[in-house]
């Protein structure tokens, strides 16, 4: 912690707070429920990561999907075979993640820009045919990867953990079992552990080299700088936090199948990240809660509720009202998913956190225009101090 | 020797569908510099003209006939397409040809589609960086599969072969072979001679006339171009209308071959992507060599003897194909290089 600035740990503390007052602040807006919040963290805790790579490095990943699916079935793995605590199953599943990440960074990344996305798309989609296809002994294909009640779990057999005394084994930690808002506060906990780590991982001679790659990589290369390595090691880690929040989602659920390996599931990922704002700290986890939230939101509305919404129109007004929004909601949602992907990449490419920074900038010179820094606000994306 | 030869016939009616979608990502990809994940949904769109065209020409009148009887002595409902009372004989032809006809029908739909959005969103487009132009074209495919999934649902929807086209081709006896040693679906046949045909046409296109002229010269050195006083981003305006008629004709006409779901577009997305990268960015040959060269490694990769020597390598055999390319021979086999490498 010594390494953050003052402000960076101010930042730090806020965040915490916001995530764990969650069950508090999400009540009013309906999404206070332990299985919805797990995925806001976990999949915070993936749009980090990838923020780690395509926000420092401008490196656009198309196959970070396959990093969260090995973590997965990683974790699974490790409840069936050895045991269900869940600490050595997240353990597995950052190593297998980033020995992975590293194999397809190491050939991906000696191409850049376009060609570089399409490597990672192409390696990905590979993974995903292969878990449906040739790998099935592993990933069991469609049904995808369960726990069974007689799997032999070695640790827990030798230590004399009997957990199945009723019903499926439930991932524990250290004994406790975990399930609903313990599973939640957990994921919370390596939330907040992973955002410091990017905060770190930002502040560091080590993100600023990144930025640089990002800004100008001959220049650095011309400077005598080798930044391959540089690379590969922001790739790995990017890799490994996917792996992270892969090995939760099968914490939160012990079930890991191939469909989450699937190119769009990268697609969205993008999309989460460029929503909040990309090579800003707290822009991803933003994009993430919201497209989550949104999805969750959407995807539950009906025509009935529909119809109790535009109650108030005319007859006529209120069906046709009624048969367009249906067409964004419920089934439809990956429509407005996509309006939304299109409206963001037209009109706010810097994502949320730029758009409220200019929100704050035009208030300010409104109230007072000569206590307007110049210069410093424009460039006043967090962590870049 | 047949079944390598039956192989490679299998291939070459798939590489005439991928050659046709990446000429025409490599085509705007080309002219605009946009790279367009939006391509599939055009594709898919084109399939879509073959399934509403035959849905409207089979508008039905029921009538019951109390003559006819059916074998719960109910009076049957005799179904006549519309089409078919109005023009008699004429109108089953069209009925039974409505596939091929629906090419004619995706012409200029397609055109319209692809130069507005062309000049709606693509041309907004041109200065920004590639991650945004694949994340807005992302985006736009979402939306166009969405609103088709919304009309016509998640289900397939097979198109029929038109009557006469549906039988077998027996190739061999062309090639001096024995009767029936090599046949081959009639349709399949078909279909490739209409993707060279296409291709044939749109590097004819390209070749041959002054309105393409310039087009290869605005590819090369678009501000020149520029310069000497044409207006060289409205012909570009139309290259992108003519991508999307050669992605929506190929996939009209590929409906019998595959039925049609509103996701059928992603799922060749990211194949015609791999193939334009393993021809060139930005090579109409490469584009098209290189599709028929997937096609049929596909194709060979999914015969049993070579899966019972290496399992699943007809799922993986184009991604293997385009890593080694892109890791070798970045440019692909006929790019120029340095595209698009910064």
């Amino acid at each position: 912690m010594f390494s953050l600035s003052r402000k960076n740990v101010i930042t730090l503390v806020i965040f915490s707070a916001i995530v764990l007052t969650m069950p508090i602040w999400l009540k009013p807006l309906g999404a206070a429920y332990p299985g919805l919040m797990q995925k806001f963290v976990i999949y915070a805790i993936f749009a980090i990561g990838f923020n780690i790579l395509f926000g420092l490095t401008g490196y656009l990943s198309f196959g970070h999907a396959a990093f969260l699916g090995v973590g997965s079935y990683t974790a699974v793995w490790s409840f069936k075979l050895l045991t269900m605590d869940m600490i050595p199953a997240l353990i597995f599943a950052v190593i297998f993640a980033g020995i992975f990440a590293l194999f397809i960074g190491y050939f991906s990344l000696r191409r850049s820009g376009i060609y570089f996305s399409i490597l990672t798309l192409a390696f990905a989609q590979m993974s995903y045919s292969l878990a449906y296809s040739v790998l099935t002994p592993i990933t069991f294909g469609e049904t995808g990867l369960l726990i069974a009640r007689d799997d032999p779990r070695a640790i827990d057999a030798m230590l004399g953990v009997n957990q199945s005394a009723s019903g499926m084994p439930v991932p524990s930690l250290l004994g406790f079992e975990l399930g609903g808002y313990s599973g939640f506060y957990i994921c919370a906990v390596v939330l907040i552990v992973a955002f410091f780590l990017s905060q770190m991982i930002f502040a560091s001679p080590f993100g600023m080299a990144l930025r640089g790659i990002k800004s100008n990589q001959t220049r650095m290369m011309y400077t005598g700088f080798n930044t391959k390595p540089y690379m590969l090691t922001a790739f790995v880690i990017s890799g490994m936090f996917a792996g992270l929040a892969g090995g939760l989602l099968a914490v939160t659920d012990p079930i890991a199948g191939a469909e989450r390996m699937k190119w769009t599931e990268s697609g969205n990922l993008v999309l989460m990240t460029m929503l909040g704002g990309v090579g800003t700290l707290v822009g991803p986890v933003v994009g993430a809660w919201l497209i989550k939230y949104l999805e969750n939101i959407f995807s539950a509305i009906n025509t009935n509720m529909l119809n109790n919404f535009f109650d108030f129109l005319p007859d006529g007004v209120q069906t046709v009202m009624v048969t367009v929004m249906s067409k964004f909601v419920g089934e439809g949602w990956h429509l407005t998913l996509g309006l939304m992907f299109v409206l963001i990449v037209v009109f706010l490419p810097g994502g949320l956190v730029e758009g409220t920074e200019r929100l704050v900038r035009r208030f300010r010179r409104i109230a007072g225009p000569s206590d307007e820094p110049t210069g410093k606000m424009a460039s006043g994306r967090a962590g870049n101090d | 020797m047949d079944a390598i030869l039956a192989q490679l016939l299998n291939g070459l009616d798939k590489g005439g569908a991928y050659a046709l979608i990446a000429l025409g990502l490599t085509l705007v990809f080309g002219t605009l510099g946009v790279v367009n994940f939006a391509h599939g949904a055009l594709f898919m769109l084109g399939c879509f003209c073959a399934v509403v065209l035959r849905q409207l020409l089979t508008i039905e009148t029921v009538t019951v006939d109390p003559t006819q009887l059916s074998p719960w002595g109910a009076a049957v409902e005799v179904r006549t397409p519309l089409v078919q009372a109005w023009l008699g004989d004429w109108g089953a032809f069209l009925v039974d040809y409505s596939v091929p006809i629906s090419v004619l029908f995706a012409v200029p739909v397609m055109l319209v589609i692809g130069i507005a959005l062309e000049r709606g969103l693509i041309k907004h487009f041109y200065k920004r960086s590639h991650a945004e132009q694949i994340l807005v074209t992302f985006g736009v495919a979402i939306v166009l599969q969405e609103i088709v999934k919304s009309f016509f649902g998640a289900n397939p929807m097979p198109q029929p072969i038109p009557t006469d086209l549906r039988g077998a081709a027996d190739v061999g006896a062309w090639l001096g072979m024995e009767a029936n040693q090599l046949t081959y679906p009639m349709w399949r046949l078909v279909y490739l001679l209409f993707s060279l045909g296409v291709i044939g046409a749109v590097f004819a296109f390209m070749r041959f006339t002054t309105f393409g002229m310039v087009v290869r010269a605005g590819m090369t050195d678009r501000e020149t171009v520029g310069v000497l006083g044409i207006d060289i981003d409205r012909r570009f305006t139309i290259i992108f209308g003519l991508a999307a008629v050669v992605a929506g004709v190929a996939g009209a006409m590929y409906t019998p071959l595959l039925a049609p779901n509103y996701h059928i577009g992603m799922d060749f997305l990211v194949l015609s992507f791999v193939v334009v990268v393993v021809g060139g960015m930005g090579s109409l040959p490469g584009a098209v060599v290189a599709g028929f060269l997937l096609g049929i490694l596909q194709s060979y990769a999914s015969m049993n003897e070579v899966k019972e020597i290496l399992p699943g390598i007809d799922q993986i055999i184009i991604y293997l194909v385009a890593i080694v390319i892109l890791l070798v021979r970045p440019r692909g086999l006929m790019g120029r290089s340095g595209i698009m490498e910064g």
